[in-house]
């Protein structure tokens, strides 16, 4: 199986989707002739043209909306977002116009459109850069929301979220652009709202997503060397939430950190814990803990920034507190 | 009328009979023109009392003084152009051949409803229509509309987008990312300000800088085009110059359509802001209906016997979309989880059953 990046995972789903089929077009700021922000719509234009192709003017909410008029008219439009953090500006067009128009119509239009780019913190980059939005998105009704971890599933939610009918936020994490991973060759599709047990363990389940996979996963290995088991659960797509998985790893480890980079105050976070303790009262040994960006505005100085951060410290810690 | 200070339509102009041309309406669909009108304006006149009545709740905005505007504009357009425009919606849906019995009823919040009862009256959709809503943000259906004409450049259509705004939305920014996005990417869409003067409450004087508002096609580079949004051949022969310009051009324009509404922003809306004098000045000076059927009637296209039938159609119609309104079913409370989410056909259903 080829180790390919992140981006390069990402951008091979686009260019598999866009080859499938001709009503899927891409736009964004800098997605064509720039060849990406990210690099990650790399060769596209010259792949599939300026017609599919299409470099935007910095206009959000010009450029959001226009891609959910298009997917009215049965167009498949993948609207990239430089930085999630810049889809506030457009937050109407998504909202009211993807996340309603169905509904609001008594079903009868479809809204195959995907909103994706990337998102996060800790790279120094302030606080109108730094914003993990999965939780503001996930509170729409009609919204899909997917963010992945690792190249595969970055490549296989992608294709599927090109494929389904509805709305999707597809929100990748900056510092995982590079991140390398196996990617299976083809047309191989990940179904969206399945989580992935990345770490089994027997004690103490870590439930993430996005780059705080991998902050759980660094956690683990902590909390190994001091003889504890932790389960690694990698959310993958935050709405719909996969319940039964959680559920599993929650009665068979009985306690639970949540680890999440976005804000606490009605973070994802707070409904899976919600979620848990509704279903799964009789497992738990111990409250849950979370483990959130602090409730701050992102500051830019690495070691505030850093002290900001959940970090695999903070989660060990939080862990063992469940452990008594 | 101001004059604008905008670019002149560049339609070419062409002999004869060409497609160019605006087609000379016969007389019987000259008197469809006012038939409708009429209709619209009966229309909302039973709505306004249904409110009254309580039987329609939440917001409605009549479109009562404007008719012109939609009947007008919408007579130049093919069936399957598209049309979008924003809240006071009532007037565009019916001019495009939605039925009275649908439009009502969703004004009473029935499953018959033309949004089975999940819009409103700022939320009408006919897609069988063309008619895509019907929507309750100012300005926001504006991307929207740039998007529609995309997907029909992209697909080759060869048909074309109107989309109606109000003059208050034309400080939105999501207007002016519409405007550069549809002028810089040549998109067969035309933008239609109703200017009725009025924000809601606040006059234009209070709310907009830089007049007429049709200057603001001058920055991107767009046709602007004005017509009196009273008389209604004025309306069709303005817009016929843009719809060609987005047909067999591909590009965008702007129109700015005076009119003026009689009666409130919404039914919630007092009025406070102007006199009782200014409306009926208004009203005196320059009525749709009754300008357009003066006109009918020295061109001996129109009888006042005749006018009186379609006066007592129109009613008729109405009264009848109250009646079917009426009779309808309340939607089912199960339909409250219905029309999220389109059926998946290319991957699995991936949701869990609603409530699990």
């Amino acid at each position: 199986m080829a180790v390919i990046t992140m981006r390069e995972a990402l951008n091979q789903a686009l260019s598999e989707e866009m080859e499938r089929d001709g009503r899927v077009i891409l736009m964004g700021e800098e997605v064509a002739e720039y060849q990406g922000a990210y690099k990650v719509s790399s060769g596209l234009l010259q792949k599939f043209g300026a017609k599919r192709v299409l470099d935007t003017p910095i206009s959000e909410s010009g450029f959001a909306g226009l891609g959910v008029g298009a997917a009215m008219q049965g167009l498949r439009p993948v609207v990239e977002f430089m930085t999630w953090s810049f889809s506030m500006v457009a937050y109407d067009q998504i909202v009211n116009n993807a996340g309603a128009i169905r509904y609001m119509s008594g079903g009868q239009y479809s809204i195959p459109i995907v909103f994706r780019g990337s998102s996060g913190a800790g790279l120094q980059v302030g606080a109108t850069h730094s914003h993990t939005p999965e939780n503001w998105y996930a509170n729409v009704p009609a919204m899909t929301v997917i963010t992945p971890a690792f190249p595969d599933d970055a490549k296989g939610l992608l294709k599927s979220a090109i494929r389904s009918n509805n709305p999707v936020c597809f929100i990748e994490n900056e510092k995982l652009y590079g991140f390398k991973g196996e990617v299976p060759e083809g047309d191989v599709l990940t179904t969206i709202g399945q989580a992935r047990i990345c770490r089994e363990g027997s004690q103490v389940t870590l439930i993430a997503n996005s780059a705080s996979t991998h902050v759980a996963l660094a956690s683990a290995e902590q909390l190994a060397a001091d003889g504890i088991s932790a389960e690694v659960v990698d959310l993958r797509t935050i709405k719909p939430l996969d319940i039964p998985t959680i559920l599993a790893s929650v009665v068979k480890t009985s306690r639970v950190v949540i680890v999440e980079e976005n804000k606490p105050f009605a973070g994802w976070g707070a409904q899976v814990a919600y979620e848990i303790q509704h279903r799964a009262f009789d497992s738990l040994d111990a409250p849950i803990e979370r483990v959130t960006g602090l409730d701050v505005p992102q500051p830019y100085a690495r070691v505030l920034e850093q002290a900001v951060m959940p970090s695999a410290e903070r989660v060990t810690e939080a862990a063992k507190k469940t452990l008594g | 009328m101001a004059s604008s200070g905008a670019k002149k339509v560049r339609s070419k102009e062409k002999p004869g009979n060409s497609p160019a041309m605006l087609p000379t309406l016969t007389p019987s669909e000259r008197v469809d023109l006012l038939r409708k009108m009429v209709l619209i304006r009966r229309f909302e006149q039973k709505a306004a009392q249904a409110f009254m009545q309580a039987k329609i709740r939440g917001f409605c905005h009549l479109y009562i003084g404007q008719e012109a505007v939609a009947v007008g504009s919408i007579s130049t357009l093919h069936p399957t152009d598209a049309v979008i425009t924003a809240y006071r919606d009532h007037g565009h849906a019916l001019a495009r051949g939605m039925s009275s019995r649908e439009c009502m009823a969703e004004l009473f919040g029935k499953i018959t409803g033309c949004s089975r009862g999940k819009g409103g009256s700022m939320h009408f959709f006919s897609k069988e229509k063309h008619f895509h809503g019907g929507h309750g943000i100012v300005g926001g259906q504006t991307p929207l509309a740039a998007g529609i004409a995309f997907a029909q450049k992209y697909n080759g259509t060869g048909e074309v987008t109107v989309c109606y705004l109000g003059d208050g939305a034309v400080n939105q920014g999501a207007f002016h990312e519409a405007l550069n996005l549809a002028a810089l990417w040549k998109l067969p869409v035309i933008y239609v300000i109703e200017n009725n003067e009025y924000s809601m409450g606040t006059h234009q004087s209070r709310s907009s800088a830089g007049y007429p508002l049709v200057k603001r096609a001058d920055g991107y580079d767009m046709a602007g085009i004005t017509a009196n949004g009273n008389d209604v051949d004025d309306v069709r022969e303005k817009m016929w110059d843009a719809v060609q310009l987005a047909r067999t051009e591909s590009l965008p324009s702007l129109v700015e359509i005076k009119t003026y509404r009689y009666r409130g922003h919404s039914m919630s809306d007092p009025g406070n802001y102007r006199t009782k004098e200014e409306i009926a000045e208004r009203k005196k000076e320059s009525e749709p209906i009754s300008m357009f059927k003066e006109r009918l009637y020295k061109e001996k296209v129109l009888t006042e016997k005749e006018y009186e039938e379609i006066e007592r159609q129109a009613v008729a119609e109405a009264e009848d979309a109250i009646a079917f309104a009426e009779a309808s079913a309340e939607p089912e409370v199960a339909t409250v989880f219905e029309d999220i989410h389109a059926p998946e056909d290319q991957i699995a259903e991936f949701r869990p059953p609603i409530g699990s």
